[in-house]
């Protein structure tokens, strides 16, 4: 059994399914805020961008964090992964708490954004890992479905 | 949690006896959004600490698939935090919109 207070070798994969899901969500941006823009407006649209920033700085705060701690020690796996969910929480609350006021601000579109775009990146990303836990970001094979050839005499 | 809702409870009756039916709808919608985020954020709590500390003893019984484990420990941890994310857009919509 290692040792709780010894490093974990190796990059961190953590770091690389935020990567690979910070890089879906950057696709995406232009989509969403196209999708929040019909809906709702310009501030419809503003809001549903800034929504989907606060998502990815989130989601790669969180592998940021873990990934440092990774480094340190296991136990600071722990740590990092406890206090950086209080941290994170706040740090969504505080970048709220700084925009509610201002004009460009739709709440509704922002907060069904928020949980949309949370989800809607991890099963996307849990799609593409489920082929291997190994290698994150490694898109599942697609099934050939290619027709058999018939037998002769069988039909 | 008794004291909290009692005192809840007691600011929306003093803001209705003052006669004011906006500032009593506010403190309401205040008291309930301040709750509404408060045990959102309880459960993804435990889940999240279930789901470290389950991780790191597998990390530490078998270091050769500490990979697997960050991976997975990573997904769950989104996947919980969306509970109280959830919770969280619940409170600003109660409280902000």
């Amino acid at each position: 059994m290692t040792a709780l207070h010894e490093p974990l070798e190796g990059p961190s994969p953590a770091a690389q399914v935020a990567l690979d899901m910070a890089m879906r969500g950057a696709w995406m941006l232009p989509i969403g805020i196209g999708i929040g823009a019909l809906f709702a407006g310009f501030n419809g649209g503003a809001s549903v961008g800034y929504a989907m920033a606060l998502v990815l700085i989130n989601l790669v705060l969180s592998a940021g964090l873990l990934g440092w701690a990774s480094k340190i020690s296991i136990a600071a796996i722990a740590a990092a992964s406890l206090g950086g969910y209080v941290m994170r929480l706040g740090l969504i609350f505080a970048a709220v708490w700084v925009v509610k006021d201002m004009s460009w601000v739709a709440m509704v579109p922002l907060g069904i954004t928020l949980i949309v775009t949370h989800l809607g990146l991890l099963v996307w990303e849990l799609r593409h890992v489920s082929a291997s836990m190994a290698h994150p970001g490694l898109k599942p094979r697609t099934r050939r479905t290619s027709p058999q050839p018939v037998a002769a005499g069988r039909r | 949690m008794s004291v909290l809702a009692n005192t809840a409870a007691q600011a929306i009756e003093l803001a209705a006896e003052a006669g004011d039916a906006d500032a009593a709808k506010a403190t309401a919608g205040a008291s309930s959004a301040g709750f509404a985020y408060g045990l959102a954020a309880i459960g993804p709590g435990i889940g999240i600490g279930y789901l470290v500390g389950q991780a790191v003893q597998a990390m530490a019984r078998q270091p050769e698939a500490a990979g697997q484990v960050q991976t997975t420990m990573f997904l769950g941890i989104a996947f919980t935090e969306a509970l109280a994310l959830i919770g969280f857009v619940v409170f600003i919509l109660l409280k902000f919109a």
